[in-house]
C-alpha cells in the first residue's frame, strides 16, 4: 500500500492524541488550571490535527460532513462518530478542569473510553479489509490499541503504565512482523485463483494492461519501500520501544520524559510507515507484483 | 445507503469468455469512450502525451502465460472490470453511502456527488475494479453501462454495455446471471463458468469462461521425413578446424 504522509501523521499523532486524552480522562495525571489547558492542547492538537491531516487525501474533502451517514455498515464512518463525541464530551471535562478546577469524573471516563473506542475504529478500517492480508488480523487492533495506550501514557507522565505498554507493545509488533510477513502466501489468494486459470497451469502476468502506471499500481503496489524493511523494523523497534523503556526507567524527570515522548514518536512514524509499505492488496498479483 | 439490499432476483452481469478473447482491447476503448461522454464526470487522462502518461480506466485486458505440465504455453487474455459483487465489500465500507448496490437489478454504482474520494471501496476491492479520477477526485468504476442498458433512445441492438456491443470476436455477453434459463446462464452452465478470487467471498456476478481444452492433431507434415538433414558428418578443413577448437580449454565436446 502507498505509504501517503497524510494517513501516516494521521494515525500516528490521533492515536496518540487520543491516548493521552483517555488518560487525561481518567484523571491521570489529576490536572487543573494551566497544566490542564497545556495537556489538552497537546492532545487536541494531536488528535484534531491527525483528523485534519487525514483529510488531504480525499478527492473531495469539501464533502467531509457526509462521512457521518454510514456508520450501521462503515468503520471510517463511526470513526468520524466517536472522534466527533470523543472530542467534544472531552472538551467538557477539560474546560472544568482548566477553567473551573472541577473534575466532572463521570464525564472524563466516558471521554476517555470513547478515545479508546476511536483508536479501535481507526484500526478496524484497516483490519476489516480482506484484500490486504497482512492488515486482516487480531495484531492490527491490538497494536493500534497498545500504541495509543502506551504513547498516551508516556505523553501523560504516566511511567508504571507506560512500562508495560510499551514493553508488551513492542512484543506484539514483532510477532505482528512476523506473522505478517506470510499472510498473504497464507491468505490462499494467488495468481492461479484470482485468474481462475490454476488448473490449466503454471500462470504468469505476461502483459500488463497498459504500458503506462495507473491508480492501482501507484494506490496499492508499492514494492520500492520494502527494500530497507528489515533496517527499518530495527530502528521502528529501537526508537519507538527501547529507547523511550530507557528513559522512562531514568529516575522521574519531566525532561527524561520528554526524550522518550520524542524518541517513541519518530519510532511510531517509522512503524507506521512500514505499516502501510508492507502491506500486499491482493489486486497486485494480477499485475504479477505483490 | 451502504447497506446490502437483499439478494435480487434480477442479476444482471457479464459473462467473458477467455477461450475467445483475442486481446484487441477494443472494449477498452469503447468503454472510455462511453463513459466519458456519458454517465458522471469524465474518466480524465494525466499527461496524456507526455513522458509519464496515465489514465482512469473501467475496463482494462490483461494477458496471462499459462504453462501447463505438458505441452506448449498458452497466452491467455483477460479482460477485467467490475464483476458487480453480490456480498460487495466495496458497498459496506463507504462512509458516505455513494457506493450502492441497486435492489433492482443488483447493479453497483457510485453517486459521484456523495463520493468524497477516500479511496476506502478501491481498498476493499479485490479486483482492481475502482479507480479514483485525479481530475474530478471521485471514485469511478464500470456501470455495467446502465445508460444504454434501459435507454429507449437507443436502437434494442445497442442496449448493451458498450464492451459488448464492440467485441468484435464475441467473447463478452451480457444478460440476467440470476435467471437460470437466460443465454447467459446457460453459458455458464454449459462452459463452467468460474468466479474470480471466490476465496475472498464476495460472490461475483461477473463469470470467466476458461479457455476450451485444446485438440491435438496426429502428425500431418507429409514431406518432412523426405528432407534429409543437410549437414551431415563435418570433412575436411571444417571438421579439422572443430576439432582443434573443442580442444581448446573451455571448447564444445
Amino acid at each position: 500500500m502507498h505509504p501517503a504522509p497524510s494517513v501516516i501523521i494521521f494515525t500516528t499523532f490521533s492515536g496518540l492524541g487520543f491516548g493521552l486524552l483517555f488518560w487525561l480522562g481518567l484523571g491521570m495525571p489529576f490536572v487543573t488550571g494551566w497544566a490542564a489547558f497545556a495537556y489538552f492542547a497537546l492532545a487536541y492538537a494531536m488528535a484534531v490535527g491527525g483528523l485534519l491531516a487525514s483529510t488531504f487525501h480525499l478527492g473531495r474533502p469539501e464533502r467531509a460532513i457526509r462521512a457521518f451517514t454510514q456508520w450501521r455498515t462503515s468503520w471510517l464512518s463511526r470513526e468520524a462518530w466517536t472522534s466527533v463525541a470523543t472530542l467534544l464530551i472531552m472538551a467538557v471535562f477539560g474546560a472544568g478542569l482548566v477553567f473551573a478546577g472541577q473534575r466532572f469524573a463521570a464525564v472524563g471516563v466516558l471521554g476517555g473510553l470513547l478515545a479508546i473506542l476511536t483508536v479501535f475504529t481507526t484500526s478496524m478500517i484497516y483490519t476489516q479489509l480482506k484484500t490486504v492480508p497482512r492488515w486482516h488480523h487480531w495484531s492490527t487492533p491490538a497494536m493500534f490499541l497498545l500504541l495509543s495506550l502506551g504513547g498516551g501514557a508516556v505523553l501523560a507522565g504516566q511511567t508504571l503504565f507506560a512500562l508495560p505498554l510499551l514493553a508488551i507493545g513492542g512484543t506484539v509488533q514483532v510477532v505482528a512482523w512476523m506473522t505478517g510477513d506470510g499472510r498473504l502466501a497464507g491468505s490462499g489468494t494467488t495468481l492461479a485463483s484470482a485468474t481462475g486459470l490454476g488448473n490449466l497451469g503454471r500462470v504468469r502476468a505476461f502483459e500488463p494492461p497498459h504500458t503506462g502506471t495507473n491508480f492501482l499500481l501507484r494506490e496499492f503496489v508499492y514494492v520500492v519501500g520494502r527494500r530497507h524493511a528489515a533496517q527499518l523494523r530495527l530502528i521502528a523497534l529501537i526508537v519507538g520501544f527501547g529507547v523511550p523503556i530507557a528513559f522512562l526507567v531514568l529516575p522521574y524527570n519531566p525532561l527524561w520524559i520528554a526524550c522518550a515522548a520524542i524518541s517513541h514518536i519518530a519510532g511510531i512514524l517509522a512503524q507506521r510507515w512500514l505499516f502501510f509499505a508492507e502491506a500486499e492488496h491482493v489486486v497486485g498479483l494480477y499485475y504479477g507484483k505483490r | 445507503m451502504t447497506q446490502l439490499p437483499p439478494p435480487s432476483k434480477v442479476k444482471l452481469g457479464l459473462v467473458i469468455d477467455l477461450d475467445t478473447c483475442v486481446g484487441c482491447h477494443a472494449c477498452v476503448i469503447s468503454c472510455k469512450g462511453w463513459n466519458t461522454e456519458n454517465y458522471g464526470a469524465p474518466l480524465s487522462d494525466m499527461d496524456a502525451y507526455g513522458a509519464d502518461p496515465s489514465g482512469t480506466f473501467l475496463n482494462r485486458v490483461h494477458s496471462y502465460e499459462v504453462t501447463p505440465d505438458e505441452g506448449t504455453a498458452k497466452l491467455i487474455h483477460f479482460p477485467k472490470s467490475c464483476l458487480h459483487c453480490e456480498d460487495a465489500p466495496c458497498v459496506t465500507v463507504c462512509p458516505t453511502g455513494a457506493s450502492y448496490k441497486r435492489a433492482e437489478d443488483g447493479i453497483v454504482l457510485v453517486n459521484e456527488d456523495a463520493c468524497i474520494g477516500c479511496s476506502l471501496c478501491a481498498w476493499a476491492c479485490p479486483y482492481g475494479a475502482r479507480e479514483l479520477d485525479t481530475a474530478a477526485g471521485v471514485m469511478k468504476k464500470c456501470t455495467l453501462c446502465v445508460d444504454r442498458i434501459y435507454n429507449t433512445n437507443l436502437p434494442e441492438e445497442d442496449r448493451v454495455p458498450a464492451c459488448v456491443r464492440t467485441c468484435p470476436a464475441g467473447a463478452r455477453h451480457f444478460g440476467d446471471l440470476g435467471d437460470e434459463d437466460s443465454a447467459v446462464s446457460r453459458l455458464v452452465a454449459e462452459r463452467g463458468g468460474m468466479d474470480l478470487m471466490p476465496e475472498q467471498g464476495t460472490k461475483p456476478v461477473n463469470k470467466y469462461l476458461p479457455p476450451r481444452p485444446k485438440d491435438t492433431a496426429d502428425e500431418i507434415d507429409i514431406l518432412a521425413p523426405y528432407l534429409a538433414p543437410v549437414a551431415g558428418e563435418a570433412k575436411g578443413f571444417v571438421a579439422w578446424l572443430d576439432k582443434a577448437l573443442s580442444a581448446l580449454p573451455g571448447g564444445a565436446k
